[in-house]
Order: structure tokens, then sequence, then C-alpha cells
């Protein structure tokens, strides 16, 4: 046994005659649990002559570990016991919608049937997955109130970059090439100022009033010839639906520019609204957080995009269609093709296929009635926390919220700040909101329930952080060394900054690239 | 139904702390006129029905298990350990989200560490990223990352006209946006080696891949070179199997290195969800795009991870940020850790060994059959898990007959990519297929060919 591994198997049966043992208290990486020699996985023997490798090409090292299939079970199983996620408990992040990922749409995404299918066959031989696909397009069309949806992109932040290029396109079609400015609220998504600055544009922000909303004055100050177009979120980052809406849209169509939604909080809109009945030209939506696909610590992710009439000729593609003037009515067939004027690809192949799978499992469970039914418990639980907290923390926009709301982390006589009382949270058992967004709000705390959480777990949530508004001003110390109760007490961010080791130091050595 | 849990007196009670009677009063904000529409989405079924209805859904489709198939072009059949699935169904990691709050995140942060570990080992680059969407958009990222790095007038991207197609085509939509001019790529008669001479001092970037999108293995030492004489960057897109057996292109001067890792233990699922690699040298972490994890310590000196350099990305530089990254491919790069893990350092050498041989046997054996050739354009290269086959008729032709009468999906139909490649098919080999299975392929291609 190599090093750190006879030190941590030591430390384990040490602590052991003392206390009972925690499974999470440490885990060596990979690289320290390596021992040279070690097989994970045995291969069939080869059953073909040998081939002459080339010459000087073949390495003599790969640089991988080498470890036993147990040893790699446990391991993981550790790590992931390391780990929190919706499943373990209340994951209220505010704008990343943690809500339950049904067990079913992963047991169907598995099916040989879809994941075993390979992009490049020919269509005729995965007919399933070009009729998941065109209904999946149809029910977001319809959900959207789009004319056309591509399933391409693979994320948010791709759909906006996508939708974007689409504008670009739409008005060099017009001959309209100076308009190089788009709008954006200063609640957004960091992703929107982003995504435009790629797609080569210049981002101007727009001001929010004392209500949440956008500054009705500075827009119309922005509507110039060099308008390309708008990003809005609606309801926005602070949860609440701009009240100016229908006049926010008037004001950009006129002037000539299209307007962009950016679908992150569709999940509070399903059923109740169609943006593109109020104008929206544009409008990605996340698979991940409106249709319950699980966002796997990070990804993947899937966003699909709706477009306007006017718009949809631009999509990325392939998209499916179904074929018209098919002589056997009863069943249709379906074809992939590029749109008219569309954009290009944004993926190799057609998207985040196994996403959809979920998603489509997802809209056949709930129907219509479901997914509004979803969308309106999202926002009566955010609502109802809103209240129930709003005694111990300020709520900046006091007014109706949709699926989730912002209030400020400090207290009346506490020096605590709204990362202590998220860090605090922990050690009760929950997730911590999201903290310092949107940046309009100080000390931010961005609180998401999501639809699938029970009054109970509502309560409980609640009732924590009254006792930590309670331990702030009585124990602020407690609040500001936590959090207690997990593997690891709070990172120095700024070390890991500083210092970089983004490599196992247990590794083996590599060359060094050569100097450019 | 949905997955709300509230009953009948539990929402009464919250709606009454909230001061409104019903749930739809809670939407009083949205225009009467546009509140509540109707739907029309086909009526919800129970679990159990939606189970039985997907499942004979997804039976109308030929999977590659149902057949012998010798598809690749970017998306393989590989053989994915258990224990890659057994790990990705852990509800501990597939639904929690980007790891924001360490200390409530160090699984999936150690995990990513390791990946970010492993992929810099395997590559042979010295920093990897926490992974993109896809091998295309990795290289995307790259070729933006080139851009973002000189002067405005150093705007050229030479490409290989022999990189994945897709790949390409991703690219050109994603510089819409740039001032920049691609070269090369549409110019199929271009060889590797030529590729040198369209770099110069206003090249931005080399893009390549390796082995090619034929199968093929260049030596690629002197575009290495000439890329470092022009100050350009040397873009290398691989096949990560291969790097279990052959020299990584950190050895030979490539400054990033990307990848589709689908091939890493991920099922082929219709092209996606895939993962991107990407992996480059230290002194281009602070323009590297995407989520990167680093190591540090707790208050107590306790070994912990945490997302750092968070200063390039969107959330906190918004209209200055490398990238728009938000979400990655978390998930994927979950899985191709633990299919790297259980394979191990003998174990990928051992896959990209029996891909190679495998290959070899099956080329020699379709060689031997008459009115086709075998890598036409380039006998004598070596090539790694896919080569070119030229046939008497049509691709799409031969693959219908070779489906419907042996059981087997046929290769590529170059055709589509490459207007000059008629009847010209790229057929891929891995380590699933047993010798049986290749003479097949060629007895069914004889038959068809005859």
């Amino acid at each position: 046994m190599t090093g750190p591994k006879r030190e941590h198997m030591e430390k384990v049966v040490s602590t052991a005659a003392e206390e009972p043992m925690r499974l999470q208290d440490s885990e060596p990486t990979l690289y320290e649990l390596s021992v040279p020699g070690r097989r994970g996985l045995a291969l069939p023997a080869l059953d073909v002559p040998e081939a002459p490798m080339p010459a000087g090409a073949v390495r003599a090292d790969n640089g991988l570990p080498e470890l036993s299939e147990l040893d790699v079970v446990r391991h993981y199983l550790h790590l992931s016991q390391r780990n929190f996620g919706v499943d373990s408990g209340f994951y209220p992040l505010g704008s990343c919608t943690m809500k339950y990922n049904p067990k079913i749409c992963e047991e169907i995404a598995r099916l040989p049937g879809f994941a075993r299918t390979h992009p490049c066959e020919p269509p005729e031989a995965v007919p399933a997955n070009l009729v998941l696909m065109h209904h999946l397009q149809a029910w977001l069309a319809e959900i959207g109130g789009f004319a056309g949806v591509s399933l391409q992109p693979a994320a948010g932040a791709q759909g906006e970059l996508t939708a974007l290029f689409m504008i670009r396109a739409y008005h060099a079609d017009r001959g309209e090439l100076q308009r190089d400015q788009i709008l954006i609220p200063d609640s957004a998504h960091g992703t929107n100022p982003a995504s435009t600055t790629m797609a080569g544009f210049v981002a101007v922000e727009v001001p929010s009033d004392e209500r949440g909303n956008i500054e009705l004055a500075a827009l119309k100050s922005a509507c110039t010839n060099r308008l390309a177009g708008l990003m809005i979120t609606n309801p926005n980052t602070l949860g609440l639906l701009d009240e100016h809406l229908v006049e926010v849209v008037r004001l950009v169509h006129e002037c000539g520019g299209l307007v962009y939604g950016d679908g992150a909080n569709m999940n509070a809109l399903t059923g109740v609204v169609r943006p593109g009945e109020a104008g929206i030209d544009l409008m990605h939506f996340n698979l991940h957080k409106t249709f319950a696909t699980p966002h796997g610590g990070g990804g993947p992710g899937s966003g699909p995009l709706g477009a306007s009439g006017a718009l949809a000729g631009y999509l990325p593609g392939p998209i499916v269609v179904e074929e018209t003037g098919a002589e056997d009515q009863e069943k249709p067939s379906y074809s992939l093709e590029m749109p008219a004027k569309s954009i290009g690809r944004v993926s190799s192949f057609f998207g985040n296929f196994g996403m959809m799978v979920r998603a489509y499992a997802y809209i056949r469970l709930l129907g219509a009635k479901g997914l509004r039914d979803s969308a309106m418990h999202a926002v009566l639980n955010a609502n109802y926390l809103r209240v129930r907290l709003k005694d111990v923390f300020p709520v900046p926009y006091d007014r109706m919220n949709m699926h989730e709301f912002v209030c400020q982390g400090r207290i009346e006589g506490s020096a605590v700040r709204a990362l202590d009382i998220s860090k605090r949270l922990m050690d009760y058992g929950f997730h911590p909101p999201t903290n310092y967004f949107p940046l309009i709000v100080r000390e931010a705390l961005m609180i998401e329930p999501t639809e699938t959480e029970s009054k109970p777990t509502l309560d409980a949530f609640i009732e924590a952080i009254r006792k930590i508004a309670i331990e702030a001003r009585d124990n602020p110390e407690l609040v500001r060394s936590a959090p207690h109760h997990m593997p690891v007490g709070r990172l120095d961010e700024v070390k890991a900054a500083r210092e970089l080791v983004l490599n196992d130091p247990a590794a083996p050595a590599i060359g060094t690239p050569l100097e450019p | 139904m949905s997955f709300v849990s509230h009953t009948k007196g539990e929402r009464a009670e919250m709606l009454a702390a909230i001061g409104v009677e019903r749930i739809e009063d809670l939407f009083a904000n949205v225009p009467a006129h546009a509140r509540f529409p109707t739907l029309d989405l086909p009526d919800a079924i129970s679990q159990m029905e939606v189970g039985a209805e997907m499942r004979a859904l997804a039976a109308r489709n030929t999977d590659v298990d149902r057949c012998i198939s010798f598809l690749g072009a970017g998306v393989y059949n590989h053989y994915s350990p258990p224990t890659v699935d057994y790990v990705l169904v852990r509800g501990e990691f597939y639904t929690s989200y980007t790891p924001y709050q360490p200390e409530m995140s160090q699984g999936m942060l150690q995990a990513m560490f390791e990946y970010q570990t492993m992929v810099s080992r395997l590559t042979g680059m010295e920093v990897s990223n926490a992974s993109h969407y896809d091998g295309a958009t990795s290289l995307a990222e790259a070729v933006l990352l080139a851009l973002g790095l000189g002067s405005p007038r150093r705007n050229k991207i030479v490409i290989s006209p022999a990189l994945h197609p897709r790949f390409r085509e991703v690219v050109r939509t994603y510089l819409r946006g740039m001032n920049a001019t691609i070269v090369g790529d549409r110019q199929h008669e271009i060889r590797a080696q030529d590729l040198s001479t369209c770099v110069d001092p206003e090249t931005a970037a080399l893009v390549v891949q390796w082995p090619d999108f034929f199968g093929q293995l260049d030596d690629l030492r002197d575009l290495g070179a000439a890329c470092r004489k022009a100050g350009a960057l040397f873009v290398v897109a691989v096949d990560p199997i291969a790097l279990g057996l052959f020299d990584p292109p950190g050895s030979y001067g490539a400054d990033i290195v990307v990848a589709d890792g689908q091939c890493l233990g991920l099922p082929p699922s219709f092209g996606g969800p895939s993962l991107g690699i990407f992996a480059t040298r230290k002194d281009l972490v602070r323009r590297l795009v995407g989520r990167l994890v680093g190591q540090t310590v707790d208050a107590q000196g306790r070994r912990g991870y945490v997302l750092t350099l968070g200063t390039r990305e969107q959330h906190i530089r918004r209209a200055k940020a490398t990238s728009n990254i938000c979400t990655n491919a978390a998930l994927g790069a979950l899985a191709a850790s633990v299919y790297l893990a259980t394979l191990g350092r003998e174990g990928l050498k051992g896959v990209a060994e029996l891909c190679y041989h495998k290959s070899h046997y099956a080329a020699g054996e379709i060689a031997k059959l008459p009115g086709i050739m075998v890598s036409p354009w380039a006998p004598d290269k070596p090539f790694f898990k896919e080569f070119v086959v030229r046939l008497p008729r049509p691709v799409a032709e031969t693959n219908e007959i070779l489906l419907r009468d042996h059981n087997i999906i046929g290769g590529y139909d170059l055709e589509q990519d490459y207007p000059g490649l008629a009847n010209h098919m790229l057929i891929a080999v891995t380590e699933t297929a047993t010798r049986a299975d290749i003479d097949r392929l060629a007895s069914g291609l004889q038959a068809v060919t005859a």
C-alpha cells in the first residue's frame, strides 16, 4: 500500500477506536489510491493478427491511475456521500429551479432503443427518435406560442447565443447592419451580456425601476436605429413579472428591434401565459428547469429555441419536419431538414437528445393541466416563503412574486452577512439559496423553492432561518464560522486562485508542452 | 398528474398566509386576456402508461445493440463498464447543481478535479477545464480563444478539411459574430503536410484532427513547428481512446487539445448529451473558458476543492467574460472519469490496441474483395479505428442491403460531406467487434458488391 492510502487507512482504523467512523470525513484521490499493476477491467483476448504499430508514435505511459473495480466503486460512492442533490434534501437555489427529477424519466432515457441509437443512422432506422423530436418541437411551440422550435442548443446559454446569431442574420437580411446594440436589464443573468459579446453585439445595460420593472424612460432613450434587440427575462431574476411588458415589447418593435425572452424562468409561466403571444420573438426553454430533466452537477442541460413566424426560418438545424403529401395519412413520416435561412448548426448532431427523451416523458406524465399546476404551485410555494420570512429578512421589492423572490440576508444588530446565513443553513441540512445575485440587491439571497417541495419541508426551512436569525444576534461567531457539520469548513478561495492547483500532485508528471 | 404534494388543507393554509383566496389570484399581474391559455397537448397519462408507450416507441428504432454496427464518424460503440452507470444514477450526483457551495459539493468537485488531472495526463497538456457541451463546441471555444489572444489583424483560422465536418460547421456558426476568415476547410485535396504553408502572421490558429476524420495518423510535428514560427495557436482535436496508446499532442507542440468525450463510457444517445474535452497550456489558463476546479484548504487545514478563477466567467465579468458558458457537461465528465479510472493505464491502452488491430484486420479482409479499394488515397498510411473504402456502388444502397440482409449497420457515407467522395464509406471498428463480426461485414460487403 502506498503512502497516502496507508495513512488514510491508518487514520480510519485509529479513529474508529475512539469514535464511530464518519463515512464522509475524507477521501483520497484516484491517484493516491492507485497502485502500479492493479487492474480494474479485463478485456477480451485479441482474436485477430497483430498489425505493425507506426514507428515512434507509441507512448510509454498514458498517465492514468491503476485501481481495482472495487476501489473505483468505493471511491465514487464515498464521493457521492460528500455531495448534496435534490434527492438529498431541499435545494432552494434561486434561478436554478432545483425541482424533483422523476425517476421514470431516467428509466426511459436509458432504454436501449433511445440511448443506443447512433446519430448517423439513416432516418428510416430511427423513426421513433424523429417522432419524439417532432412532437417535442410541436409541444414546446404550443406551450410558448411560437411558430417554430429547434432542439439543437445544448444549454440555455447556447440558446441565447443562437438567438443572437438569428437576430444578427435577420437584420443583415434587411440591410440594417448598423443595428449593433442589445439592451439588457441590470437584473439579467450574466450569460445575457456574455452571449451578446460573443455574438459580436454591444451590450447596453438598462436600469430597473423601484418596483423591479425595466425603467421605461431609459428604454425609450435606448431605442435608436442602432437597436438590434432586447433580452428580457420574465419573470425577471427578482422573481417579478414586468408590469410594463406590453409597453416594453411595443417600444422595441416600433424601433425595429427584436425581443428575446430568456426562458430560464418559464417554469413560472407554463400554461399561465404564452410568451409568443405577448410579442416575444425568440425564447429558449431550459429543459433542465421547466421540464424537470436533472442538472447533473452542472450539465448536461438542453436549451431548445422557439421563434416567431418571421424568425423561424433562421433557426439552427436540422429540425424535424413532417413529410407533406404522404400517401398513408395514418402514419405521417418525418425527415430532418435545415430551415430555409438557418444560421447553421450549434451542435454536432441534434442537440442533447437524452434530455429531450426525459422532457417528452415529463410532458406526457403531466399534460397541460399538470404543467400549469406545477407553475402555479411553484408560485404558491415562493410567495408562502416570502410572506413567512419577510419579518426576518428585508424584501426590497415586496410585491406578489412568481416562482422565486429575493431578500436581503442581513439582520438588524448583527454583522453576519448573506453568505454566513447560507453556510449556516448547511448545518441544518438545507442547500443555501443563491448568494449575491441579482447584482442590484445588496446581500441578496435568492430563494426558489419549486413546486415539488412539501409544506412541512418549507416550514422546516422557515424554522431554520428563524433559528439562524436568533443565532446571528446571540452568537454571531457560530454563524460566521459555519458550516460546522460538513466534511470541510469554509474553503480558502483566495489561496485556490493564487496557487492554482488544477491537477492532483499525486499524479505522475507529464512532459511539459513545448514552449511557444 | 404533477409532482406537487400539497393536500387541500395545506394549500388552504398557505393561501391564507399569503392573503389570497384562490391560487389563481397569484397571477393577477398577468393581463387577463392572455392568462391561462388552453394548451393543445395530449392528455396526461400515468407513469405505468408512459413507460409502456415509450418502450413501444423505442422499439421502433434499430439500436446498435440489435445489430453489428460499424458506424463511427465521431460517435463510437465502445464498451462501457457497469461501474459508469452505477455512479451516474447516484442521486447525490445527478440531481445536484453546479457546485457553487463547495462545502456541500465536495464529491462532485473532487471528481471534476480528478477528471481535469486525468485529461491533462492523457492529452499531455498542463490544464484541463471541467468540460464543455461536446467536442464541436470545445473546438469553437478554442478558436474564439485564439482570436481573442492576438491583435485584431490576426484573424485567420486555418482548418484542415479532414476535420470532422460537423465540428467545422459549428465553428462557422460560432464565428458569425466575428471578423474572422476560415481557410482550408473546403479545399478537400489539401493534405495535412500542406497546411503549414497556409499558416502566416495573420493566422490566429491552425486546427487539425488526429486521427483525422478518415482515421489516418499523420505526423504533426512539422505543423506544430510551423505554428510556433508564425505565432499561431496549434489546436488538435483528438480521439481520447487513441491517446491511451499513442503520443499525446502536448508532446508535439499543441497549444490546445479538444475532443468529444462520448467514446469514454457515454452511450451514443443519438448524438447527445456528449462531453466536450478542452485542455491547454498553463499560461493560457486565464483565457480558458468554462469551469475550473482547484485544490485548497479550509481553516483547519483540511484539503478541499472549489470552483476557481471565476473572474473569467459570465456571472462575474458579464459582457467582458471569456465565454457565456454556464451549464457544461459535468455528468458526462463524471462518466468519463469513472470510465478512465475503471480501465486505468493498462485498460485504456488495451482498448486502443484492440481497436487498432481489429480495424487493420477488417481493412485487410475487405481489401481482398474484388472491386473494393481500401484507403484509396493513402494506402500505406497508418490509421486508427477507422478507415475509408471505395465501393463499386453508392454507400446508401450498400447500407440498406447490409442492414436488411445481414443485420449490419454499415459505415458512414462520405459523399454527404465530400461531394468528390461518392461511393466512399468510412468504417469504424472498435474493441466491441469480434473477428466473426468483422468476417460477416466482409462477406456482407462481398455479397452486396458482387
